[in-house]
């Protein structure tokens, strides 16, 4: 990947990982919370109109704890629910989050067992952005982006058991209006990521295109959704292998996720 | 309190594939060196994932559903908070049902 360590960095400090840098990141996170709950709790809120239990969600939230994927995925939500669609729902938004590891390694490599794999486990667009603008501001404790990921999982899941508790109390109605907070989450979400209109438009415009004609042509879901999504993706990549051409390298590979992901965007995601 | 074992083998095949995502992308990432063309895919998919569903979920509902749509986007681009979009977006289909379109 294309993620360079400062070479000062590994020869000048060493990575700890202590009680005080998680609480660092606990506290840093705080605010995140704002930007979480929201999302939470509308997925919350669909977990109860497509059937799951309370149990159900909590498991799905501590388990996925990645927004954008678990509402994907209770939107193709069937009783029973089709495994290998969901998961596939899963991965593809999922995805965005493989590079954020290998981002991360000026911490990550330098700590073992629960610290790393745990670590892991909790790292959202969230915690991501802000461990790199911590590492950038000198930081070498690891606790930071392992503490912070607790919180925002814990904000995560009691927002989602409140969402979940708040749709049983108010029996919502199929029609309501409510449930029209999803597709506005994923509107949300599409204009957070827009970079410009000669990158973006045409790329999105293949993406609903293909999409919606998969779905003319009677395609089982999620296959409207990942020929869209990879028809969009490819032509993003061949516009921009040709802007890149003539050696410039206007942006650079994942900076404008953190800094989009720094203001609340959702567990995933976005997503 | 009820977990029906075919939602928890769903959940947990979703939560497996996220955890790959997550831990399998800094163990695999950090040993190998992907193409430089599955890097920019990888890391162009979501906008073209987002804005393929929104199109699909817009193509299945009416009018009220793409002007509402039109609001929470203007209202992201203005205010950059998820939070205020959805509200945003939620109030528009409300107000333009009420309005009868």
């Amino acid at each position: 990947m294309a993620w360079p360590t400062s070479p000062a960095y590994r020869v000048g400090m060493r990575v700890i990982f202590t009680r005080a840098g998680i609480l660092r990141g606990v506290r840093r996170g705080i605010p995140l919370l704002l930007g979480i709950a929201p999302f939470g709790l509308v997925v919350g809120v669909i977990s109860l109109a497509k059937g799951l239990s309370l149990a159900e969600t909590l498991l799905m939230s501590g388990l996925v704890f990645a927004g954008a994927s678990q509402l994907l995925a209770l939107e193709l939500w069937t009783d029973p629910p089709d495994v290998v669609a969901v998961a596939i729902a899963a991965f593809v938004v999922n995805i965005r989050l493989v590079p954020l590891g290998a981002a991360l390694s000026f911490w990550l490599d330098h700590i073992r067992g629960w610290r790393l794999w745990g670590s892991l486990f909790f790292a959202v667009d969230h915690s991501f952005a802000l461990s790199v603008a911590e590492h950038r501001a000198g930081g070498r404790d690891a606790g930071f982006l392992f503490g912070l990921g607790v919180l925002t999982w814990i904000g995560w899941v009691a927002s989602t058991a409140a969402g979940h508790g708040l749709g049983s109390a108010v029996a919502l109605p199929p029609s309501h209006p409510l449930f029209f907070a999803a597709t506005a989450t994923f509107v949300a979400i599409l204009v957070a990521l827009w970079r410009g209109p000669r990158q973006d438009v045409p790329a999105w415009l293949v993406a609903a295109a293909v999409a919606v004609a998969a779905q003319a042509l009677r395609l089982p879901a999620p296959v409207p959704l990942l020929a869209g999504a990879f028809a969009g993706a490819t032509l993003a990549t061949l516009a921009e292998a040709r802007r890149k051409r003539p050696g410039r390298d206007e942006d650079a590979p994942g900076t404008g996720r953190p800094q989009e992901a720094g203001h609340s965007h959702p567990g995933g995601d976005g997503a | 309190m009820t977990l029906r074992w075919d939602v928890t083998l769903a959940i947990l095949a979703m939560g497996a594939v996220t955890y790959f995502c997550r831990a399998g992308g800094y163990a695999v990432l950090r040993a190998v060196r992907t193409p430089p063309f599955v890097d920019a895919l990888l890391r162009n998919l979501p906008a073209p994932l987002f804005a393929a569903y929104v199109a699909l979920a817009l193509s299945r509902q009416d009018l009220a559903a793409v002007l509402a749509a039109v609001a929470c986007g203007l209202a992201q681009a203005r205010w950059r908070n998820f939070g205020v979009s959805i509200a945003v977006g939620v109030a528009a289909i409300a107000a333009l049902r009420w309005a009868g379109i």
